[in-house]
């Protein structure tokens, strides 16, 4: 467990330099033992692959030097063990469209890998999936997981708007955007659920440590879900 | 109480210090770019730090005032004028109703900040009132003012009735009826903390984790050189021009957290410095973060403006934030106290 200042106001606390499960156990136990026992003037935790950057307010941490404080306090709170058992994931299904307009590569994808489409939609829905971490857009989860013989580049040349809900493949992983962006996965299928909603308490359908898995559902069931 | 935008300027939003506790679902922090003048612009009016503001840039809205209001501007000098009064900076004001407020050339920094007694009156989002308007949430309907908006104030703290009503009082003439003209308060923001904005600037920068992945020789460029802020920058992010900084060798890095200020290095080998619509999470090696006293600096520059970095340490860095800090709250005493004295009732 190293500590680096990030900047006067946030310090990087770095458990692992790989993504792995063990390394992910790893933030995931310290992030649960920081949210138990958060030291006074921290104001944001924001696990990643393998390190959490904890944000904290100088002036309430309270001393001459807040940032030795807070380490202080960190490696109290964190103690020397850091393999204790995480918090027991949450499952989480997210349904489906594949192919058709609502996942215009997924035939692409499945040539490329001398596949059906079906076989592809088969390997992809039965995939067991980790949230190793949520950043880049709001609500957007990296996922580890994908089936190998589904893993396909990235588009040589990337779309400037790909529709929220999009379900995509690029390189080893699968995800789906959360909201429209420019995007170079391939897409696969599109989900009606909402990956980010303003209006909700916690407005993340993903958390860091959460299992994710897809279900195939019809274009019908789809339309009645988006409804 | 309420204005109303009678001109949108270039990009005109309502800001506070920003959202805590949701970074962790990648919902960014966002918040005013220059803090401290967002927090000294509420203090002047008797509000609290975080109150809502309207953030200003580059060319200046145009705002009605369709009641009495408190007001006071800090920033950059966007040249404002109420009516046919010029406004100085950092200084409350009595604004009357009927009365316009304009802007002019930004001749100095290129953000300015409205703080209006009570505060901006919008439902916060993620507990602020931000306006994120990448996401398209917070502030007003998550999108920059326009012209026509009728924006809402708090009501209006104690303080802020106080300080309002010396203001008023100072009429030449005592006359039932509130002044036609805006009354500019005598006293001001203490000089030590008005930010010294200018075209080139020299930021501290604390750095990290990654320092190590740089040569002695690269360092000494990025700490040795001008770099100039690039017309492609914004509230997520300002992009420099300049020699091009080379890591010692190519380094794969995972994502991890950012903060405002993280100066990252994408391989191209142009810094950018992520501002306060900062994505929470970014891959790219990071030279540093500027130090805190120092983002108001950068968050003023105009494109074209130059900025030399310096380095600090991490102790140093929080000496100087927490002394600011002190200062604030000093000044925020003597307003309180000035003020707790002769109020009618």
């Amino acid at each position: 467990m190293r500590f680096d200042p990030l900047g006067d106001r946030a310090v990087m606390i770095t458990l692992g330099d790989a993504i792995d499960e063990a390394t992910h156990r790893r933030v995931r136990s310290a992030v649960a033992r920081l949210d138990a026992r958060a030291p006074r003037g921290v104001t944001d935790i924001v696990p990643a692959f393998a390190s959490i950057a904890v944000h904290y307010e100088p002036a309430a941490v309270g001393g001459d030097n807040p940032y030795d404080t807070i380490v202080g306090m960190l490696e109290a709170v964190l103690g020397s063990e850091t393999n204790l058992a995480p918090p027991p994931p949450r499952v989480v299904e997210i349904p489906v469209c594949y192919g058709g307009d609502l996942g215009p590569d997924l035939d692409e994808v499945a040539a490329v890998h001398h596949l059906s489409a079906d076989d592809v939609v088969r390997l992809h829905t039965k995939g067991d999936y980790l949230v190793y971490m949520v950043g880049f857009m709001p609500g957007f989860a990296y996922l580890g997981g994908l089936e190998a013989r589904i893993a396909t580049p990235r588009r040589r040349s990337p779309r400037t708007a790909v529709p929220a809900g999009s379900v995509g493949i690029g390189g080893q992983q699968t995800g789906v955007y959360p909201s429209a962006s420019p995007g170079g996965w391939n897409l696969i299928g599109r989900t009606p659920v909402a990956l980010f909603d303003v209006t909700r308490p916690e407005p993340s359908l993903l958390a860091t440590g959460d299992r994710v898995r897809f279900r195939r559902i019809s274009r019908a069931d789809f339309d009645a879900w988006a409804r | 109480m309420s204005v109303r935008i009678a001109g949108a300027g270039l990009q005109t939003t309502v800001q506070d210090l920003g959202r805590v506790g949701h970074q962790r679902e990648a919902v960014p922090a966002g918040g005013a770019m220059d803090r401290l003048a967002c927090r000294a612009a509420n203090l002047l009016v008797g509000n609290d730090d975080d109150a809502a503001v309207l953030e200003a840039s580059l060319v200046g809205p145009s705002i009605e005032f369709l009641d009495d209001t408190l007001c006071a501007i800090g920033g950059g000098d966007l040249e404002a004028v109420i009516d046919d009064t010029p406004i100085p900076l950092w200084h409350p004001v009595f604004v009357p109703r009927g009365a316009r407020l304009r802007f002019g050339q930004a001749v100095r920094g290129c953000r300015a900040y409205i703080a209006l007694a009570g505060g901006v009156d919008i439902a916060p989002v993620f507990g602020s009132r931000s306006t994120y308007l990448r996401g398209g949430f917070g502030g007003f309907e998550g999108r920059a003012l326009r012209s026509g908006d009728v924006v809402a104030t708090c009501a209006p703290s104690p303080l802020s009735l106080a300080i309002a009503a010396a203001l008023r009082g100072r009429t030449p003439t005592v006359a039932p009826t509130p002044p036609a003209v805006p009354r500019v308060a005598r006293w001001s923001l203490g000089a030590t903390l008005r930010p010294r904005y200018a075209a080139d600037v020299v930021a501290r920068v604390v750095e990290g984790a990654h320092a190590r992945y740089l040569s002695e020789a690269a360092r000494e460029q990025f700490f040795g050189e001008r770099f100039r802020l690039s017309s492609s920058s914004d509230r997520m992010g300002y992009r420099l021009e300049g020699p091009a900084v080379s890591l010692d060798k190519s380094v794969e890095l995972l994502s991890e957290g950012v903060a405002f200020g993280t100066i990252q290095l994408p391989p191209g080998g142009a810094p950018i410095i992520l501002m306060a619509d900062r994505q929470t999470t970014g891959g790219y090696p990071r030279l540093g973060e500027v130090a805190s006293v120092d983002l108001p600096l950068i968050a003023q520059l105009r494109p074209g403006d130059t900025v030399r970095f310096r380095p600090i340490t991490v102790g140093d860095a929080q000496r100087l934030y927490l002394a600011e800090q002190a200062e604030l709250s000093q000044m925020r005493a003597g307003i309180a106290l000035r003020f707790s004295h002769g109020r009618t009732a």
